[in-house]
């Protein structure tokens, strides 16, 4: 028989006796999925780094805004109105016939016959003097004695785009001036322009590469770090092997067979990246897996899988956060090496790594080298300070006062 | 003038930008040649109270009061002489003898970096000097341990090596904390009393911190009941336990898992049979991995489970009775028939097993390592209606609240994290885990061994209710005596792998037939 004992002082609660049949207690409605505590402090902390905090910020605003960089450096207008019609040449092709020219390739927005005839609405005279013209038509609307149904273009800050030749007198490469904030590379392309869409290449190269070996390398890890044994001990040699393997020839030989390309270089760049996870999730499953949270599950009768990703890798998500900031900068890094040494990606594309070979090879040209190390160096140093601040916020022992 | 002395100390710990108070205006002493003990429930600030006496805190706690030892004040002193006393004139022994032992280093050069730090002892000298303090704490053939490492130890021998570096440097004052709760109860009567014998010849000051009444009723002169970082009660032992002022300590003093099960009516049905079940792991050596022997773990163990049954399986740790639990449950592989509800387990497929996995289940001892961290108790209670596909018509969390409210838990709290539990609350949950399903057999790995009394008392309780209403079989394993007498119909006693006995919980406890049970028992419930 139990006996009478002390009252409850931990628990708020007796358990109440009750069977099926009793009235069911209420469930409380579930909560919309908010950031869970742990959450909420690590991003609590992550505020409280001022300067991981402010790095985000900046960067957020630097690639949200090259995210749109047809807008900003384009050598198309954003939105013309010819004879009272609108039309966006930067979304849609418009033959130089739509704005009463002779030809059926796409208008070239840059050349002052082209302009002169959406400023005219089509005028015959802007083949033979263009500018006077446009001078003529924007002072009165009035062209030789003609109303004209005159129009407009609204163009990005900057003109050009990243493989806009720069009409400029000089040899390339030319050097700032109020045309060309940055000057032009050695084949006259604006240097603003590349910086702005090079930018944004690598940010989006390294999230493509790393998200990709991520998960191969996550799940390759877990597999490993979960099966132990045979299974293990065989994958871990096929990975000093796949890892022994250079990678810079093999990026040539398929380069040389199959023709440069971006997503090549992602695909070979996922297919030697991917190891570099794999250790550490692979220690952390081989940790976990002889938890108790993990052994009830398995008692419970959950399959691998599901114990593997449900419950194992968020508990091993934080050793694997602080190792990708090492990734990604590798990446950018990897991509800017490849481009310098010329293996990269086409030559037109807009490369920062390029630029750095164009800066070696004009020496003369200072605007580019420190366009290119000013670029590295702060794209590089926000990327660091954010991961840094994220891997404080994820240590439980940190404390900020 | 007392060694220590210690005025209202207070500690408050910055989390986030807050100040948290663990410890509110203690004051407490110790005399030369004094035990004195400090008992309280866990987060009571027992232990913050004596680590921050010499600033042994991390760098977020904020320490203010008065504790002078021998005169000096300590609170706010330099490092230089905090670096002074620690080691030196106040020693510590911790809990957990395995993880304050450095793991690569030997016996020798741990206690030869102390006696170098405090003693400029070297070379011959501190090798005597070891030899003479390992052999002062009983062990035996002191030499031959010198170059062992902390692994090739047992628990107790790490403890007692814990100690002999503590005395190393003839400390006025050894602070224990909790420094026998991680050890088998025959071992712990060993340590209390090589601690108690060791103050009585070198007259050092004894502050001992435990939640274990009986320990402190065995060893200490005086005692200092702390409850939510404030002393209720004080006073010397006899008088406490023979009359305790404080309700709380009235309450501490009355929690012990008592009572015992109802019987199992005549004529129910077996649930889990084994028939002589081993297991036994295989030690293989050489470039061939061939197996050249044999750990047994469990030898020739045969039990019979009849449902609403509690076999209470006990031992000292090692003894093989978890590995036992799990390969009933086919966790690990075993031979020998085990035969579930009546079905031969060993003919199951991997699917077959998994179906059946409903109808066993466990709950593991630390309920802070059985809950995955990122799960919320709602997700963590429902997981096994989903893996078992156990249809209903009514919603899951409606489901997960009924089992909530009876193993005692707040439906409202269902969609909060593991941590934002206490212990108890959190060893509800995996209980509730276990009970959604409505098994048949539940193991209870230590179930209530690391919460504090009171809570146990409640397990128990919950235990024992929910047994009866379902017709639950347990299999109950614990090296606590008191809580397996309270839970269990029938008894086993296991000694390295091997059943030493066996039999009805009366026969077993009234009347143990083997030396070993005896003295198992004598350990245990002695007062």
């Amino acid at each position: 028989m139990a006996q009478p004992h002390t009252p409850l002082t931990d628990e708020k609660l007796q358990p109440q006796p009750m069977g099926y049949d009793a009235p069911p207690p209420e469930a409380p409605k579930p909560k919309r999925q908010r950031l869970s505590p742990l959450n909420q402090r690590r991003w609590r902390n992550f505020r409280r780094n001022g300067r991981a905090f402010w790095s985000l910020i900046v960067f957020s605003i630097l690639f949200g805004l090259s995210l749109f960089a047809e807008f900003i450096a384009n050598d198309k207008p954003i939105l013309v109105n010819y004879r009272g019609d609108f039309y966006m040449p930067i979304f849609r092709f418009y033959p130089e016939t739509a704005f009463g020219g002779d030809f059926q390739t796409e208008a070239i927005y840059t050349d002052p016959e082209v302009q002169c005839l959406i400023a005219t609405g089509g005028l015959d005279t802007c083949f033979d003097d263009p500018e006077g013209v446009i001078v003529d038509a924007a002072a009165d609307g009035i062209v030789d004695g003609e109303e004209l149904e005159t129009g407009w273009s609204i163009w990005p800050i900057i003109p050009y785009s990243f493989n806009t030749p720069v009409d400029r007198a000089g040899a390339a490469p030319l050097p700032p001036n109020r045309q060309n904030w940055l000057g032009t590379d050695d084949r006259k392309r604006d240097v603003l322009a590349r910086v702005i869409y090079g930018f944004r290449l690598s940010i989006m190269f390294t999230i493509i590469v790393t998200l990709f070996a991520s998960i191969v390398g996550i799940v390759a890890g877990a597999v490993q770090g979960f099966f132990g044994g045979w299974l293990d001990l065989t994958f871990q040699r096929v990975i000093e092997i796949w890892q022994g393997i250079p990678m810079l020839y093999i990026i040539i030989i398929l380069f040389a067979i199959l023709g440069r390309s971006f997503w090549l270089l992602v695909f070979l760049m996922i297919l030697f990246g991917w190891p570099a996870l794999v250790g550490v999730v692979r220690a952390e499953f081989l940790r976990a897996r002889n938890l108790e949270y993990v052994r009830a599950a398995r008692a419970l009768g959950v399959s691998n899988w599901t114990i593997m990703f449900r419950h194992m890798l968020p508990n091993a998500m934080v050793a694997t956060l602080t190792m990708l900031p090492f990734i990604v900068t590798g990446t950018i890094g990897s991509l800017a090496t490849l481009d310098f040494l010329g293996y990269g990606l086409p030559s037109s594309a807009p490369s920062l790594g390029e630029m750095t070979l164009q800066a070696k090879q004009n020496l003369q040209a200072p605007w580019l080298g420190f366009t290119a190390f000013f670029t590295f160096a702060i794209m590089l140093s926000l990327l660091v300070f954010i991961f840094e601040g994220v891997r404080d916020a994820f240590d439980p022992r940190k404390t900020f006062q | 003038m007392s060694l220590l002395e210690v005025k209202d100390l207070r500690v408050a710990f910055r989390q986030d930008g807050q100040l948290i108070e663990a410890v509110r205006g203690v004051s407490f002493d110790v005399n030369k040649g004094e035990t004195v003990a400090i008992v309280g429930e866990s987060g009571s600030g027992k232990s913050v109270s004596a680590l921050s006496t010499v600033s042994l805190l991390g760098d977020n706690a904020v320490t203010s009061g008065s504790v002078t030892f021998e005169g000096k004040q300590m609170v706010g002193a330099s490092d230089d002489l905090l670096r002074e006393v620690r080691g030196n004139d106040i020693s510590f022994i911790f809990q957990e003898p395995m993880t304050s032992l450095n793991p690569l280093h030997t016996i020798e050069k741990q206690m030869a970096e102390s006696l170098a730090l405090h003693q400029g002892l070297s070379g011959d000298k501190a090798r005597e000097r070891i030899l003479y303090l390992l052999d002062r704490v009983g062990i035996r053939d002191a030499e031959s341990r010198l170059g062992a490492y902390p692994h090739q130890l047992s628990g107790g021998q790490r403890q007692r090596v814990m100690i002999a570096m503590a005395l190393a440097n003839k400390p006025l004052l050894l602070v224990a904390d909790e420094p026998t709760t991680a050890l088998d109860v025959t071992i712990q009567a060993q340590i209390l009393e090589l601690l108690a014998e060791l103050k009585a010849d070198e007259g050092m000051g004894l502050l001992f911190i435990t939640h274990d009444l009986s320990i402190v009723r065995r060893i200490a002169d005086r005692v200092f009941v702390m409850k939510n970082g404030e002393v209720v009660e004080s006073g010397p032992t006899e008088a406490l336990f023979a009359d305790p002022q404080h309700p709380y300590t009235r309450m501490l003093l009355a929690a012990e898992a008592t009572g015992s099960p109802l019987p199992v009516p005549e004529g129910t049905e077996e649930l889990v049979a084994t028939d002589n079940l081993r297991v036994w792991f295989p030690i293989q050596r050489g470039l061939f991995r061939k197996t050249v022997g044999h750990v047994k773990a469990v030898n020739e163990a045969s039990i019979h489970v009849r449902a609403g049954e509690t076999l209470g399986i006990v031992g000292e740790s090692g003894s093989g009775k978890t590995t036992l639990a799990l390969a009933v449950m086919r966790l690990i592989s075993s031979e020998g028939r085990i035969t579930f509800d009546g079905q031969d387990v060993r003919g199951w497929s991997t699917q077959d097993l998994r179906r059946a996995r409903a109808d066993m289940q466990i709950v593991f001892q630390d309920p802070f390592g059985s809950l995955s961290p990122r799960m919320t108790a709602e997700q963590i209670i429902a997981e096994g209606l989903t893996v078992h596909k156990i249809a209903s018509d009514r919603p899951r969390r409606e489901l997960v609240a009924e089992v909530m409210v009876e193993v005692g838990l707040d439906p409202a709290t269902m969609d909060r994290y593991p941590h934002e539990f206490s212990g108890g609350q959190r060893q509800r949950i995996a209980i509730a885990r276990a009970m959604i399903l409505r098994p048949k057999l539940v193991v209870l790995d230590e179930p209530t061994s690391a919460l504090d009394m009171t809570v146990q008392v409640q397990i128990v309780e919950l235990l024992r209710n929910l047994q009866q209403k379902y017709g639950l079989a347990y299999l109950f394993i614990s090296h606590d005596l008191k809580v397996v007498r309270a839970m269990s119909h029938r008894v086993m006693v296991m000694k390295q792998g091997d059943i030493v006995e066996s039999g009805s919980a009366e026969a077993i406890f009234d009347a143990p037939r083997e030396p070993y049970t005896q003295q198992l028992l004598a350990a245990a419930l002695a007062r």
